[in-house]
Order: C-alpha cells, then structure tokens, then sequence
C-alpha cells in the first residue's frame, strides 16, 4: 500500500481549528493555545520524512500537540517557571475572593463533569465541521462560531442572504446527522 | 398559512434571533398541523444548544494567514 503523504500547505486549513480547540480545552488560555498550534505544525514539518502513514493526519498532529501541551506545563513547572510569581485568590483561577469556604468543593455536584463533556462535544462538533463541503463549513463557522452578521457574510462570500440561508440549512442538517450519528 | 420550505427557513433564521415574532408565529402555526418540520426545528434548536455548550472557538481569518504565513518561511 502506499504511503500516505502529508500535506502541510493544507494543514492550517484544515486541522487549525481543530487543534485550537483541543488546545485550548488543556491550557485555557486563547493566546498560549494558538502558540501551541502554530509550534505543533513547526514540529510537524520538521519531523515529516518520520511520518510513516500508520496513521491519518489529523491524528499524527494530534500526537504531536500532545506533547507540546505537556512540554507547555513541564516549562512552567520547572525551575525558572516556578520562580516566576504567580499569585491569586485560587490556583485554578483568576477569580477574586476572601473566603476559604468558597473553594471547598460540593460533594453533590456533577457539575465538573461538564467541562469534560463539552470539551469532547466541542472536538464531535468540529470534526463534523470538516466533514462538510468548505463553502458550507466557512460559512456556517463564520455565521454560528465567529457569530458575524448575515450582511457582512454575504458581503464578504459574495453571496446574497437567500442564498446564504440555504448553504447555512445544508450546513445545519448535514451537521445534524453527523452528530446524531457520532454523539447521540 | 406558510409552506415547509419557509417555515424551514424561518426556523433557521430564529436560530440565529433573526426572525420576526410574526414569523415565528407563522412558523409555529405550521407545526400544529406539519409534524416533519415541528420535529426537524426541535432537531435545529437542539444544535443551537450544542453548539453554544461546546463553547467552539475558532481562529480567526487573519490568524490563519499569518500562521501560514510563518510556516511557509521555515519550509
């Protein structure tokens, strides 16, 4: 069989987004996030001649980001990290308060689970996303993620807003039974 | 009354709070009497749901480009 190759000129296109939003499910922060991607493909490039195809792209990358998350918390937990001086109200947070009791947890909530669940929602929804036709997913991402008015949109594409309700439907139903497929 | 293909598109413009209350009345008025479309806008807003809980968040245009950008220099 033949090897699968890489594509890196179609890597931000594709996979951008995707890694954004893994990434930032682990670090939390937009900025450190997007560094992570961008070294992610740096990474990626660099080591391209050991991509052996045993695996899709998208899932190699993924691989790679990994360690770059983990590289991210190694760095702040090392010496010179630690002896940067971070303080707050909470570890976890930027959040302000006085009261210790704030922070103790509720023994009955299921509540942190959520985070976990919209996390890998959040990673369903996106791999939907690239499933469908670019115009469809551009548009939709544009309308539903980057929450842009109908009128700049269809300025932008080109397009006049009946035309883009339609591609928006295709979008949403398409998206539907992906989901209803790989979530439900 | 309004037919399936508008209330369709009424259905996905209030997902976005873009429809007018006469046209969400409209719509509703449709689904008393067309069960594919009642089922299908409770499928819409169900993805609306989602998509809002999964708290997406997408690089923006500009981003991208420059990514590319600083990756085509170092190729």
């Amino acid at each position: 069989m033949a090897i699968p190759k890489l594509q890196p000129e179609r890597w931000v296109d594709n996979y951008a987004d995707y890694l954004f939003n893994y990434a930032i499910g682990r670090v939390s922060d937009a900025e450190m996030a997007k560094d992570l991607v961008q070294e992610t493909f740096f990474a990626g490039l660099k080591s391209a001649k050991n991509y052996k195809g045993d695996a899709a792209e998208r899932t190699w990358l993924v691989a790679i980001l990994k360690r770059k998350v983990i590289d991210h918390y190694r760095k702040r937990n090392s010496k010179k990290g630690k002896a940067e001086v971070r303080m707050g109200y909470s570890a976890q947070s930027e959040a302000e308060g006085d009261w210790l009791e704030e922070q103790v947890a509720d023994p009955f909530s299921t509540f942190e689970n959520n985070d976990l669940e919209n996390e890998e929602l959040g990673l369903a929804i996106q791999q939907c996303i690239t499933k469908l036709p670019k115009k469809q997913a551009t548009v939709f991402a544009m309308k539903t993620i980057q929450g842009i008015s109908t009128e700049d949109i269809c300025n932008e594409l080109n397009i006049n807003p009946s035309n883009l309700w339609v591609i928006i439907h295709r979008a949403r139903t398409a998206l539907m039974e992906c989901l209803n497929k790989n979530w439900f | 009354m309004v037919s399936c293909e508008k209330a369709t598109l009424i259905c996905n413009k209030a997902q976005y709070g873009e429809a007018s209350f006469v046209d969400i009345l409209r719509m509703k008025l449709h689904h008393l009497i067309c069960k594919t479309c009642a089922k299908h806008s409770s499928c819409n807003t169900q993805l609306t749901s989602l998509c809002q809980k999964a708290k997406l968040r997408h690089l923006s245009q500009a981003e991208k480009e420059k990514m590319k950008e600083t990756l085509s220099q170092h190729r």
